[in-house]
């Protein structure tokens, strides 16, 4: 199967008044299983639905491959697009559903019985190719839709929120299985979601979206461990966010918060801002002073199971500290007095 | 990558591009069907009732403007009495309609009651008979010498005027149409949540004054609306008061100011603009109250309002008055079914003898009739439901401006009553001739057809917008992106799913259009081209017709019968097959 990149520049799209998107510009590489973050509102369907020829006509271009398709009609496009709602036929069973888009290119019909029977094959459901949409359970019925938008061999697959209207257990089960499929067809994947975790578990690379813009692309773990501004650090995972000034002491460099407190930076840390940025399981909480240590009081703390976490107020704000749970390991009570040890080698500045 | 417009992109922003958007209307199929629609309703609703405005305010003599025809209609004492009785018979029909709809929506509201389902279905069938249908048969009932007086004399010496002058056209007008306040009261007094009368009771509120507080303020708004709809339906109605020979009241004297004196005559057109203002009003105001109070009373978790127990007193009591309601309701389908099947019946309770002779009369002297109602009918449903359904997929599914224009207009057709359609359509089509013909247009069966299908047309367009807003726009969007053009993913996926609500609408459409009598009495020119409603009103005129014409009053209700019940079962139907094809 044919791989095509995606290349999108500087696309403008608004809904009468309201620009949805502001200036995007991504490459998507061919065979990349890529993902859309972002909170609702974002604009990240949006940008899936332009890709897939719905919705206004943006300025700007999107080069499938090599071809310019801004302005060209959804049926004209050759992009695979699974709905959130599956958008199954109920009028139609499963073999027609799946046959529906070879039909519409004119395939001859033993083709098409046997293309439909390798896609059905391919999700697992070749036994229900006769039933109707609604005796189906979600599950199926997300599959069907998968093996109908694959089975026309499309340049690019697009998914829109797949998982969201799946039960916890399934989603998790299903996940999986996409990342499967899309390896096995090495079809370039844009995967459209909310959730940090169904990006993180499945993608090669994501985009994060905020207010129309896209605010950072990389792997998943570059974003988690380097975010570019406030808005990725806090999307993605918990983030403390302390304000305050670098200073330069000598050869050393240190982060001073707005009371006052110290946090020295490693030696290869170049940033500078006005924030820095603390993961929780990334601070140690002791009852006992050290250097370069943050005092502050306890909250709150919520037993989690494998860790405790604790609400420390300090630094001029509240700071949330993970620490992992050990059986017979001390609980430090609310209202107590703590010191907090910042590990500031996994640090941002921003 | 470079951020340069392609040399393709370029080379196509030719001078088209630089003009104006609006001086090179890019027309595609969408926009050539939306025109055509605007042109049609244009032509066949808005020209005829702007005409009837236009000459109510026009001198007929040298055509000035001016406002005498008013002040004239206002001098004439016979007008001056049909106004007012035109607005007490409506006014008195809804109070009667509301006694006979009252204890019915309390009593299967309110208590556990085992006749519940039988009222609720029992109370539609009013509705599927026309009601000057039963007018006749109601005289027969409840008239000076008709059954229930006859047995008054005889048992207790008196007698009631149930059906003398008005009072007849309040009463069939009342049974007919209470079962709009008997559904929308039930609805609303089925939406108040239990914990609105819980939590006044736990305040100290009981009994009728917590019914007179809380249960009936909040039913209010249901209430007015099928009130609303109870005046106009019967301020406007035609055929009852014609039938009964009330004929100082406003719409007959419409209907007969032009068929005796003429087209030229401006009383018609006067008393046109007083129906369409009156009707504009309740319809406004109905609407308003639905907008205004449109309380969110059910909450989640709660049930509806808190059923009780009747005690044996209020059983009796309870039954018995459900009992002689129903029995009140269907007092115009007995008596119709009793002088279909009668040989002679006068000054007696029930008819001397019975005989199929009357639907053989009457399928002799009707076919006709009957052949001209499937054609006119089938016309105005055929077009009602391909017009809605492209009404209702330009305004839901297109940016086409003034697509909303489109389906006010075709709404609109609700507030124009029929005797002034009919009224516009003459004055609009009697100086236009049939094309190839020197026939006036207005003497023209095709336009009673036409004028048939723009009354019905608010129904259908409802049902379609009701049935596109069923199939979610991704099942659309699926088709395109698996390489359906536009006309291929309408025709293959959004009609096959529309089906259901099309043909329901259809068959509503076509069975209320087989039964209409106020455009269709205005525009029939000869008894050749008369439709079913025309002809019971013909049979009607004389009393050796009468047994043929309940015979056909008969086959009216069961197609109308028919027509709701397949349209309720194609809708069922319809639901249990989109149930869960669209995780939506």
């Amino acid at each position: 199967m044919k791989k095509a990149g995606i290349t999108i520049e500087d696309l403008h799209l608004s809904f009468g008044d309201t620009e949805v998107l502001k200036g995007v510009n991504l490459d998507i590489r061919p065979g990349e299983f890529f993902a859309f973050l972002g909170p609702s509102g974002s604009g990240k369907s949006t940008l899936l639905r332009a890709i897939a020829g719905f919705g206004p006509t943006p300025k700007g271009r999107i080069l499938i491959g090599e071809r310019n398709v801004v302005g060209l009609d959804p049926w004209k496009r050759n992009v695979g697009m699974v709905f959130q709602s599956y958008a199954l036929w109920p009028h139609m069973s499963v073999r027609d559903n799946v046959g529906f888009g070879l039909k519409e290119r004119k395939v001859p019909s033993a083709q098409i019985r046997a293309k439909v029977d390798a896609a059905l094959e391919l999700v697992d459901l070749a036994h229900l190719a006769d039933r109707m949409p609604n005796q189906l359970s979600g599950g199926q019925q997300q599959r069907i839709a998968l093996a109908r938008t694959v089975v026309v061999e499309p340049d690019v697959l697009l998914l829109d929120e797949p998982l969201s209207n799946l039960d916890a257990s399934l989603r998790v089960h299903m996940r999986r299985e996409l990342l499967r499929l899309q390896r096995q067809l090495g079809l370039t994947t844009i995967f459209v979601t909310h959730d940090q975790e169904e990006a993180n578990t499945t993608c090669d690379r994501m985009a994060v979206l905020d207010m129309g813009i896209i605010q950072q692309i990389g792997s998943p773990l570059e974003l988690y461990d380097q975010p570019e501004n406030l808005f990725v650090a806090n999307f993605l995972g918990t983030a403390n966010i302390l304000e305050g000034r670098v200073e330069v002491d000598g050869g050393a460099r240190r982060f001073v918060t707005k009371t006052g407190d110290h946090l020295s930076l490693p030696d290869g840390n170049m940033d500078d801002g006005q924030n820095i940025v603390l993961r929780p399981q990334n601070i140690a909480i002791s009852r006992t002073q050290a250097s370069d240590s943050l005092p502050g009081t306890v909250q709150h703390s919520e037993f989690l199971g494998s860790q405790i976490r604790y609400l420390v107020s300090a630094g001029g704000t509240e700071i949330v500290v993970d620490q992992s749970h050990r059986a017979g390991q001390d609980w430090i009570e609310t209202g107590a007095d703590v010191h907090l040890v910042a590990n500031t080698s996994s640090a941002v500045v921003l | 990558m470079s951020k340069t417009p392609s040399p393709a992109a370029r080379a196509s922003a030719g001078l088209a591009d630089r003009l104006p958007r609006w001086l090179v209307p890019n027309l595609t199929g969408v926009h050539l069907v939306a025109i055509f629609i605007a042109l049609l309703l244009i032509g066949l609703l808005l020209v005829p009732v702007a005409q009837v405005m236009i000459v109510a305010f026009q001198d007929p003599a040298t055509g000035a403007a001016t406002l005498q025809n008013f002040v004239d209609f206002f001098r004439t004492s016979l007008f001056r009495e049909s106004f007012w009785n035109s607005f007490y018979v409506s006014a008195m029909s809804v109070v009667v309609a509301t006694a006979i709809a009252l204890p019915l929506a309390y009593i299967t509201t309110r208590f556990h009651f085992s006749g519940s389902i039988l009222i609720q279905s029992l109370g539609f069938i009013p509705l599927i008979m026309p009601p000057f249908v039963g007018a006749v048969a109601m005289q027969l009932i409840f008239g000076r010498n008709g059954t229930v007086n006859l047995l008054l004399r005889d048992w207790f010496g008196f007698d009631i005027p149930f059906m003398e002058g008005l009072n007849g056209v309040i009463l069939v007008q009342s049974i007919h149409y209470f079962p709009f306040i008997l559904i929308n009261l039930s609805a609303s007094l089925r939406n108040i949540d239990r914990s609105m009368e819980e939590a006044a009771q736990n305040l100290g509120s009981h009994g009728l004054r917590l019914f007179r507080r809380i249960v009936f303020p909040l039913a209010m708004p249901g209430y007015i609306a099928g009130a609303a709809l109870v005046f106009i339906k019967v301020f406007d109605d035609l055929g009852t008061p014609l039938l009964l020979n009330v004929n100082n009241m406003l719409a007959p004297q419409a209907f007969l100011r032009i068929s005796s004196i003429g087209i030229s005559d401006p009383m018609g057109y006067v008393i046109s603009v007083i129906l369409v203002v009156f009707s504009v009003m309740s319809l406004w105001a109905s609407f308003l109250f639905m907008r205004g109070k449109e309380y969110a009373t059910v909450q989640k978790g709660g049930g509806g309002m808190a059923k009780r127990s009747l005690k044996p007193a209020e059983k009796v009591l309870a039954y018995g008055a459900v009992i002689f309601i129903l029995l009140l309701v269907l007092s115009p389908h007995i008596g119709l079914l009793l002088l279909s099947f009668g040989t002679i019946w006068s000054f007696a309770p029930l008819p001397d003898g019975y005989t199929l002779q009357n639907y053989v009369t009457m399928w002799e002297g009707s076919k006709t009739f009957i052949m001209n109602t499937v054609l006119y009918a089938g016309i105005a449903a055929t077009l009602d439901v391909i017009i809605g359904t492209a009404i209702a997929y330009i305004v839901l599914r297109t940016q086409i401006f003034g697509r909303k224009g489109l389906d006010y207009l075709a709404t609109a057709a609700l507030a124009v009553p029929g005797v002034v359609l009919g009224i516009g359509y003459l004055r609009t089509f009697h100086a236009i001739d049939v094309p190839f013909t020197d026939k006036p247009m207005a003497s023209w069966w095709v336009i009673i057809a036409l004028a048939l299908m723009i009354r019905r047309l608010p129904y259908a367009l409802r049902a379609c917008t009701a049935a596109l807003q069923q199939v979610s726009h991704a099942l659309e969007e699926a088709a395109e992106s698996l390489g359906a053009t536009k006309r291929r993913s309408i025709q293959k996926i959004v009609i096959p799913l529309m089906t259901g609500g099309i043909l329901a609408g259809f068959v509503t459409s076509f069975a209320t259009a087989a039964v209409e009598l106020s455009a269709t009495i205005m525009l029939v020119s000869s008894n050749n081209d008369a439709p079913l409603a025309y002809g019971i009103y013909l049979f009607m005129q004389t009393p050796s017709g009468r047994g043929a014409g309940a015979a056909l009053g008969i086959v009216a209700v069961i197609v109308v019968a028919i027509g709701t019940i397949a349209s309720q079962i194609i809708i069922e139907r319809d639901k249990k097959l989109k149930s869960s094809g669209d995780a939506h």
